[in-house]
């Protein structure tokens, strides 16, 4: 029985297995294969032989010559392919006379061994021939069957090629660093920013009121809609040119200019003399951050506050305890358990993020995140080698990060 | 008479002046398209001077005469029109007269309302500590709904109102944000009809459907025999299983793009449906498991137990017993996935590029150019919101329950 169990539990639990080892844990592994690998977006293409066929000499009666000419190229600069076959049939009504040495008919079946070919590599293959009335009638008969060449080439991505240039490559870069510190701001902001707005609407709704499950509903609105739709109605909203923000700030008479909030990297001003700088477009998108995730942290901390005991408030009101000092002395250490819960949950989705910024800013005006530069170095620079290398550093930041969270989790939240 | 007591009457009526000068302005502005100047130091003021009347009258031993309220709001109308030169909103008297005289009517019912209710125990008299910090923090929670609900409602408020409007109309005033009936329905709803006329909106909100519901029944097919699995039967390896499905989690989308773009690439995968609906379910597996296996555990096995007794196969239990006792928790799981797989964006974006099988969020991205106009993307936008925002306010409860107890993908 123990046994039959046994084996039933892992036979439902193989298909989720499987599902996550391939599309998981495989990519996983893989990315640190790519990462030590000098793979360029345009090797995904494997190099090829490319045919074109066509028939020359314009043949005009039946007996008359032609010739069935195959145009072929190796599609890669700089890597040879081996063993070079192509296979095709001779149209209807074609009569070989002559076939190039590599090739060999059986019926109409040619076969042409060709071997090995060099990068750059051009060719042409000439059967020599005369057409009868069945070639003549039919349209391009060369169409009717599609040359197949077949070969084989060194795949970059399956072979032993190892490089550390990727890695120097991204540490070297003077922006790395940077990177890696507007990282840091935007997750520890972005992560605070949710969890005190989420602190802070929980309070209003927790006592009750007509309306109250409206708002509710209201305030999960950023959250439950598709990041896409919320992305694009920021970007519109604070447009400097037709944004309804902007539009707002200089009629009234606030700013005199319109700001680019997405677009400028920083605004100097000077407090007492000394000039510092306020980073505008890293501060927008960490509001956004703010704006679209506390209706999660709202949720989880309204759901624990209703669950403590009330019977605490009342003896606390009896004491003569302020509404300040009951939320200060009983509702926050009775919240921290989620408090610190919901930070290191978010700390690290927050980290995780992409969508948000790429779409924003695209990682611009110093909003480029570790997550975006992943995109950046692999896709927008066409070096997959490099971004899967940015996202074995994304992987080692974040394997620290949950060592911490599963050491110091509370147990008793249970999440 | 302490200073502090009236210090607090009249910081409630300076915030709720302000505040409500503010907000009715600007929404004035938006509502009409004419740009108004709130006078916020002359709503400030009359704010609180009629906050000191609210309180005198409230706190005065003598019953009869204009009641509290009453007479503040005719402090507070006056002072505003004297103060402001009867431009309370910096506009002439004779623009948008109605809509002017709403505002006005809004915000002396609205800072009324707000001081009598904040202020409702007051006194210039001594106040104890208690008293005083009552009164601070509803006036602290009063401001907090109105920033919340316009942080909140804004965004959504100006998507929606973009999108009905005309390319002319934007560039000309981007503040009017009010519906413009005077070109019909068609005038209207252009941007809509014009993109599921010519911009297949139709065909990405079919394929987005389509690939949202097929992840829902993958994932479930997947999770509902691993997540009983774990939550009932005995194996070794159970606990660490249980722990570790929260992991994966945590594994962020970016890292795996690359090797997955690869090799679905070499595979053909890539820019097919099919490649999506491996991925999406692969993605949210965990989380359902996880959902899934919490409820399985809180289930009375006793149930389960006498159906094995009486001679049904496991998966009979599933089936009969278990299933149908786990619906709530089925259905936050399907819905909850469902939004998953719905606001999906970046394999969508990064694995599709024929615009015959785009989704929604694929198909949103490609507006966003310099040569489709504002209001496009913000129809888009709205297309894409409206499926899920319906969805989630129709079944908020399972899907309030689905967010709390997966402790949710971010």
């Amino acid at each position: 029985m123990q046994r039959r169990e046994m084996w039933l539990a892992y036979l439902m639990l193989a298909p989720t297995f499987a599902i996550i080892l391939m599309i998981v844990a495989g990519p996983l592994l893989a990315n640190f294969w790519i990462s030590v690998k000098p793979v360029q977006l345009a090797d995904l293409r494997p190099p090829s032989v490319l045919v074109n066929e066509r028939v020359r000499g314009k043949p005009a009666a039946p007996g008359d010559a032609a010739t069935l000419e195959y145009r072929l190229r190796n599609s890669s600069q700089d890597e040879e392919i081996r063993n070079v076959v192509l296979k095709d049939e001779v149209p209807d009504g074609f009569d070989v006379s002559t076939l190039p040495d590599v090739c060999s008919l059986d019926g109409k079946a040619l076969t042409c061994s060709i071997g090995t070919v060099e990068p750059k590599w051009r060719e042409r293959l000439k059967l020599e021939g005369t057409v009868s009335e069945v070639f003549l009638a039919a349209h391009r008969p060369e169409r009717q069957s599609k040359p197949v060449v077949s070969g084989d080439a060194n795949n970059i991505l399956t072979n032993f090629d190892f490089t550390l240039e990727n890695f120097s490559r991204i540490f070297s870069a003077d922006e790395f660093w940077s990177v890696l510190r507007v990282t840091f701001y935007y997750t520890i902001f972005g992560t605070g920013g949710a969890l005190v707005l989420g602190l802070f609407a929980a309070q209003l709704l927790n006592t009750a009121f007509v309306g109250r499950g409206f708002l509710r509903g209201l305030f999960l609105f950023p959250y439950v809609s598709p990041v896409i739709a919320v992305a694009f109605t920021w970007v519109v909203l604070f447009d400097p040119f037709s944004g309804t923000v902007n539009a707002l700030l200089t009629k009234m008479g606030v700013v005199s200019d319109p700001i680019n909030f997405f677009g400028q990297r920083a605004i100097e001003f000077s407090v007492f003399g000394i000039n510092m700088e306020f980073p505008l477009a890293l501060s927008t998108v960490i509001a956004f951050e703010a704006w679209r995730y506390f209706p999660l942290s709202f949720l989880f901390i309204l759901a624990r506050m209703q669950s403590i005991n009330t019977d605490m408030y009342e003896a606390a009101e009896m004491d003569g305890a302020t509404p300040l000092q009951q939320f200060w002395y009983l509702s926050l250490p009775q919240l921290m358990g989620i408090l610190s819960v919901l930070f290191l949950l978010r700390f690290i989705w927050t980290f995780n993020k992409f969508d948000d910024i790429f779409l924003l800013t695209g990682g611009n005006a110093g909003t480029r995140t570790l997550t975006v530069d992943v995109y950046e170095q692999g896709f927008a620079l066409s070096n997959l080698g490099a971004g899967a290398a940015v996202a074995v550093v994304v992987f080692v930041v974040l394997v620290t990060f949950a060592t911490l969270f599963i050491r110091f989790s509370p147990k008793e939240e249970g999440l | 008479m302490r200073p502090g007591s009236v210090l607090l009457a009249a910081v409630s009526g300076l915030i709720w002046g302000v505040t409500a000068m503010v907000v009715i302005g600007v929404t004035l502005t938006l509502v009409t398209g004419e740009v108004a100047m709130p006078q916020a130091s002359a709503a400030g003021l009359a704010g609180i001077l009629s906050a000191l009347g609210f309180v005198w009258r409230q706190s005065s031993d003598s019953a009869g005469g204009i009641p509290a309220r009453g007479f503040s709001a005719i402090i507070l109308l006056l002072v505003l029109m004297v103060a402001s030169f009867a431009t309370p909103f910096g506009l002439p008297l004779g623009m948008a007269p109605v809509w002017q005289g709403l505002a006005l009517i809004l915000f002396v019912f609205s800072v009324t309302a707000a001081n009598a209710i904040c202020l409702s125990d007051a006194r210039f008299g001594p106040m104890s500590r208690y008293e005083r910090e009552v009164i601070y923090i509803r006036i602290a929670k009063g401001i907090g709904f109105v920033v919340f609900t316009i942080i909140v409602a804004l965004p959504f408020y100006v998507m929606v109102m973009t999108s009905l409007k005309s390319q002319q109309a934007l560039l000309a005033n981007p503040l009017d944000l009010s519906i413009d009936f005077s070109k019909g329905l068609y005038g209207l709803f252009r941007s809509y009809v014009e993109l599921f006329t010519q911009f297949n909106f139709g065909r990405y909100l079919m394929v987005s459907a389509f690939v949202s519901v097929s992840t829902v029944v993958l994932t479930l097919l997947f999770s509902v025999p691993g997540a009983y699995a774990v939550s009932r039967l005995r194996f070794p390896g159970q606990a660490l299983l249980a722990r570790s499905v929260l992991l994966i989690y945590m594994v962020p989308a970016i890292v795996l793009v690359i090797p997955l773009y690869a090799v679905f690439s070499q595979l053909g995968l890539r820019n097919t449906l099919t490649g999506l609906l491996i991925v999406y379910p692969a993605t949210t597996i965990p989380v359902a498991l996880y959902m899934l296996q919490g409820y399985f555990r809180g289930l009375p096995s006793e149930l389960e137990e006498a159906g094995l007794m009486d001679g049904l196969t496991r998966i009979g239990v599933i089936l009969k017993i278990t299933l149908p006792l786990s619906l709530p928790a089925l259905a936050s799981v399907s819905l909850y996935v469902f939004m998953i797989a719905w606001n999906e964006f970046l394999f969508a974006f990064m694995f599709l590029d024929d615009p015959d099988i785009f989704t929604l969020s694929r198909g949103v991205v490609s507006l966003n150019s310099s040569e489709v106009p504002r209001q496009h993307l913000m129809a888009g936008a709205v297309i894409a919101t409206v499926p899920v925002l319906g969805i989630f306010l129709w079944f908020e409860r399972f899907l309030v329950q689905g967010l709390t107890a997966g402790s949710v993908k971010g």
